[in-house]
């Protein structure tokens, strides 16, 4: 085969010759990797500070006096003034708030202020895990099902079948979420008696035990999750299989299913990975509801129960660490869109 | 050499439209040879893209497509092959070539990917053996350095670039006919000429039949054996490339031709783009549909609709023909 000289190659890469040589390009690529990751940081930072600074603030409004559940009923004035300079309560808000962050600051979350006095970071870690597997579970199940969903009602748009997954999943939304949690408790648990209510089976307990107790909270979490990611992606989609290469890709005789998980999803995920990202961190810290449904101890029990005794403490621990979970899973996020989007990659670098 | 590799006869097409049936392709019939090229010519929206991927069979599925008349690639009648046939077929059977590279070749996918996937669905080869395919093919649409290109993504790409490797991948299964639908509208003007040229030199090494696309006569001029004029989703004028180009006869036909600079006129004259509009394909004029635009018309050609009426070979739809035989008259620089 002949092989032609080409000139109209002006537009791509340029020329070896004229550009930086290959090692000077490598060292300025490596210091803006160096400086993006520093930025990141430095912003990694300054979140984690105005949250725990934020949470102080507002715990501060909370009339809850961790004193008096110390206390109990029938106390003395004393006793009262002595347990409140014995916590602390009675210095400045600001010098508190700086106790607490220089002991952070060196990993020390310190330990709750209301009996039974446990370590906060234990409390974290013994919380912490059950909450990040329903989140998980939840989103996991929920790309299960809305990625076919989506894609099915993206192809038939505007056909019967996409008119009815488009109602089911407005429905859904439209919904509170511990409404559905009630119905799957309802139907599969007091009903069917297939699965547990009001139970949890630790990881460490066995995997099998473990999914079991998970999966109808989990399922409760996917439902609402599922029926926002169906709506996002289905969209996206019908916009990407319209575009050319998706012709071009039937027009060499690729199948429908190739063409659907190989050519048009990934173009099409750019907002579904944010509402993922978001999800996942939301869920992470404000699973309340499902967990008070299925009395799970999560971080929302955890949040939620310090916070009623006025244990500011264990409440900024926890806080500090969903905020850092929340960051760190959107840092992912940025991330993936370079791998959706290859030409993402070269602005970033 | 025995029956034509494609014939098309009354092909009609209509589109569901929200203002209500669209007629975009309109009783065409045409035929092509093995290796032979096509040209078909039309203003924007005249249906050259829709009549295109009807003859391919891409329409097939579409709901919003009522297709009627026939097809016959290569003795197979299109339109009444189940969508795995189908896609059997594109590929080794046919292969398209589209107007934007930018559009053309999927964002996320790396180049080599497109050719790979295209090869290994069509041939039972090893990944190894597909790569070595798809550097082979970058080769042959004139990529230099193809090992690295082949991991590159589109975007690294020129226009031109990008053209060659939806050419490559058009080309990928060595498919009987390529259909070329304006591979160099969104091109420079320097780009269009080496791929118009490339794609001379593929079909002469490949021995397959070309339809080229274009709204733009003299994109194929000289590249062409015979010519297909559309207007409004009817085919007005047809004829070998010679005698369209000497002695056109259908009055757009001629338009069109007098609008070419480099044919006619000083060269860098603006071209003379026709007056008016095409006509509303919903609701079509009843007589003929030039009728509003025509220099020529009479009272009767609003009311008849003119029949492709064929001389020999050529073909035209038209009641007052403008050059009504073929005369040496006509034919100044005619040599032989
Ligand atoms: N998917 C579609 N839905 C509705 N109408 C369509 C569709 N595709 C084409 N049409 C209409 O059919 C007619 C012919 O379109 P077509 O794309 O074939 O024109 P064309 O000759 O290829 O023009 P261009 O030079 O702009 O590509 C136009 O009126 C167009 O609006
Ligand atoms: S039929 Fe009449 S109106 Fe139509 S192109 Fe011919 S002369 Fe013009
Ligand atoms: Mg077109």
């Amino acid at each position: 085969m002949t092989n032609q000289s080409v000139k109209d190659d002006a537009g791509a890469l340029g020329s070896a010759s004229a550009a930086p040589s290959l090692r000077a390009r490598r060292r300025a690529g490596a210091w803006r990797r160096t400086r993006r990751l520093f930025v990141r940081v430095a912003e990694l930072m300054a979140v984690l500070f105005l949250v725990s600074l934020g949470t102080f603030a507002l715990l501060s409004l909370i009339d809850t006096d961790p004193a008096v559940t110390i206390l109990g009923e029938g106390h003395t004035q004393a006793d009262y003034e002595a347990v409140r300079e014995d916590l602390g309560l009675n210095d400045p808000l600001l010098e508190r708030y700086a106790d607490w962050l220089g002991s952070a600051a060196h990993g020390d979350l310190g330990a709750s202020i209301v009996p039974p006095y446990h370590d906060v970071l234990d409390r974290i870690m013994a919380a912490l895990p059950v909450s990040v597997e329903l989140a998980l579970l939840g989103v996991g199940m929920a790309l299960l099902f809305s990625i076919p969903l989506a894609m099915w009602s993206a192809y038939h748009a505007g056909g019967r079948i996409d008119r009815w997954i488009s109602a089911g999943t407005f429905s859904v939304l439209s919904v509170p979420s511990f409404l559905a949690g009630l119905l799957l408790i309802w139907l599969l648990s007091n009903g069917l008696g297939w699965f547990p209510r009001a139970e949890w089976s630790r990881l460490d307990e066995g995997l099998g035990a473990n999914l079991y107790h998970a999966f109808l909270p989990a399922l409760t979490i996917a439902l609402a999750e599922t029926a926002l990611l169906t709506r996002v992606l289905r969209s996206d989609l019908i916009t990407t299989l319209q575009e050319d290469y998706i012709l071009a890709a039937r027009a060499k005789g690729m199948g429908t299913v190739h063409i659907m998980f190989s050519d048009a999803l990934r173009p099409s995920s750019f907002s579904a990975v944010t509402i993922l990202g978001i999800s996942l961190g939301r869920l992470i810290g404000s699973t309340v509801i499902v967990e008070y449904l299925f009395a799970l101890p999560g971080m929302g029990t955890l949040v939620v129960g310090a916070a009623r005794t006025g244990d500011y403490v264990t409440v900024q621990g926890a806080v500090l660490v969903i905020a850092l979970i929340y960051v760190a899973t959107n840092a992912l996020i940025d991330l993936s869109y370079g791998y959706l989007d290859p030409r993402v990659r070269r602005s970033h670098a | 050499m025995g029956r034509p590799l494609l014939v098309v006869e009354n092909l009609s097409a209509v589109i569901t439209t929200g203002r209500g049936p669209l007629t975009a392709v309109d009783g065409v019939s045409l035929s092509l040879d093995r290796g032979e090229v096509l040209g078909i010519v039309g203003e924007s929206g005249s249906g050259k893209s829709v009549l295109a991927r009807t003859i391919m069979g891409l329409h097939c599925s579409d709901p919003r497509f009522a297709l009627s008349g026939t097809v016959k690639l290569d003795g197979r009648d299109v339109l009444g092959l189940e969508p795995s046939q189908l896609r059997a077929m594109w590929g080794p059977e046919v292969g398209m070539v589209f107007q934007d590279p930018m559009t053309a070749l999927n964002p996320v996918k790396r180049v080599g990917t497109h050719l790979v996937e295209a090869v290994r669905k069509h041939q039972q080869v090893t990944r190894r053996d597909a790569v070595g395919q798809a550097l082979d093919l970058l080769d042959m649409v004139g990529i230099p350095d193809p090992r690295r290109r082949i991991n590159q993504f589109p975007h690294q790409l020129s226009g031109g670039m990008r053209q060659r490797v939806v050419i490559a991948m058009a080309l990928a299964n060595r498919p009987k006919l390529l259909i070329a639908d304006e591979p160099t509208t969104a091109l420079d003007v320097t780009v269009q000429r080496q791929i118009l040229d490339l794609l001379d030199r593929l079909r002469g090494e490949l021995g397959m039949a070309v339809i080229m696309i274009s709204h733009d006569l003299g994109v194929v001029a000289g590249r062409t054996d015979r010519v297909a004029v559309m207007y409004g989703g009817e085919i007005v004028e047809t004829a070998d490339a010679r005698s369209l180009f000497d002695a056109p006869r259908h009055p757009y036909a001629s338009a069109l031709l007098a609008a070419i600079p480099s044919l006619k006129g000083a060269p860098h004259q603006r071209l003379a783009a026709i007056d008016g509009t095409p006509p509303d394909l919903v609701m079509p004029p009843s007589g003929c549909r030039f009728a509003a635009r025509c220099d020529a018309v009479h009272d009767d050609c609003r009311v008849q609709p003119p029949q492709l009426i064929f001389d020999g070979t050529h073909g035209t739809a038209c009641h007052y023909p403008v050059n009504p035989l073929i005369s040496t008259a006509s034919n100044t620089s005619g040599d032989t």
